[in-house]
């Protein structure tokens, strides 16, 4: 079974793909990845105690998580440099889960008039 | 069988001899589990959504907030206790250090990946503990929580409820699946099936990071040649990280 998955040629050709500079430049990214997700968090904190709760909080707080998701996914498990079918058939359907999760928000609300 | 299409095939095919989106089976594999696993979580917070917005808010002022099972409570009222600092509010700043702890992992995990792209065992061997360490901490820092949320504040919550035809006031402590002093137990459930869910993934990718570790550190993947399998528990792993991401932002902050 594990030669599905590992070919001579495949391993030689793995070796030549690393980097020139020995992944130096991958490693800064992966670390600015970090600070970049930390900040985020950091904000999310000033803006939970600092704002009233209104839409506009919400909508921040959804809008910097999808930020966090993004480098998530993209940087470090690295779909962002995957083929475009492969990208695509993991967003659409997450595409579909929010639009699900909107509509049963807004029948919840539709049920707390109702009550 | 493979052993002979090693001659023929050019790199990274399977064995029908094309490669599905450029992505090894394994990964492809990995990506297609981690969807159907986000449709079992989006489930859960879906729900969330759609209970939370059926019951009314708290809408009188912040300060003044007290729990009770008529409205939903505000979360940073719920989690405001840190560990050996009994009685002081500290309201998500716990479950604030639990994120980093766990983004703190995913860095080491990633950095784990990259050290295997260059095959240097010791490296991705050093970088898997710190892995293994963060996610037996966050682990350690959720039983915390789920032991606090469970038995209670001193105080407790006096509710009101008819017993026999007859109002009766109780007071309950902490949470279960039927009771909870924080709100409505509908808060309760949610607390427990999401967090908890998420634990069993933390924990299972746990389990597999300690098997990464004990296979690259007895030098398993030096003889197989390369090191994905670390990329592939890697993506489990940032899943979770992931998960709890979005478990932050809609069950402790919104």
């Amino acid at each position: 079974m594990a030669e599905i998955h590992a070919t001579p040629q495949e391993v030689a050709a793995r070796h030549d793909d690393v980097p020139t500079d020995g992944g130096a430049a991958q490693r800064k990214q992966i670390w600015k990845v970090f600070i970049i997700l930390s900040v985020i968090t950091a904000f999310e904190f000033l803006i939970a105690f600092t704002m009233h709760a209104s839409t506009l909080k919400v909508a921040i707080f959804v809008g910097l998580t999808i930020v966090k998701a993004f480098y998530i996914v993209g940087e470090f498990m690295h779909l962002k440099h995957e083929v475009k079918s492969l990208i695509w058939s993991i967003l659409i359907p997450v595409i579909f889960v929010v639009w699900l999760l909107l509509a049963l928000m807004l029948e919840g609300g539709s049920i707390f008039e109702l009550r | 069988m493979a052993a002979t299409t090693t001659d023929t095939l050019p790199r990274r095919m399977w064995l029908g001899g094309i490669e599905p989106m450029k992505a090894s089976y394994g990964k492809l594999m990995m990506w297609f589990f981690l969807i159907s696993d986000t449709f079992t979580f989006s489930a859960l917070l879906v729900s969330y959504g759609l209970v939370r917005f059926s019951y009314p808010s708290y809408d009188g002022a912040v300060a003044d907030f007290t729990f009770s099972n008529l409205y939903w409570p505000i979360p940073e009222k719920v989690y405001e206790a840190v560990p050996f600092l009994h009685g002081i509010e500290l309201p998500l700043v716990f479950v604030g250090i639990m994120t980093f702890i766990l983004i703190f992992s995913s860095v080491t995990m990633v950095l784990a990946v990259e050290a295997g792209h260059r095959m240097d065992r010791s490296a991705v061997e050093v970088y898997m503990l710190w892995t293994i360490l963060g996610g037996f901490t966050f682990l350690g820092c959720q039983a915390w929580e789920w032991a606090h949320f469970i038995h209670g504040t001193e105080g407790g919550s006096v509710i009101r409820e008819i017993v026999d035809g007859q109002w009766v006031e109780r007071t309950i402590f902490g949470a279960n699946l039927t009771e909870n002093q924080y709100g409505p137990p509908a808060f309760a459930d949610f607390f427990f099936f999401i967090t908890g869910f998420h634990g069993t993934h933390v924990f299972s990718g746990v389990l597999l990071n300690i098997l990464i570790y004990y296979r690259s550190a007895t030098g398993y993947y030096d003889r197989r040649g390369h090191y994905e399998m670390v990329e592939k528990v890697g993506l489990y792993w940032h899943f979770v990280d992931l998960v709890w991401v979005f478990v932050f932002t809609f069950f402790y902050l919104v």
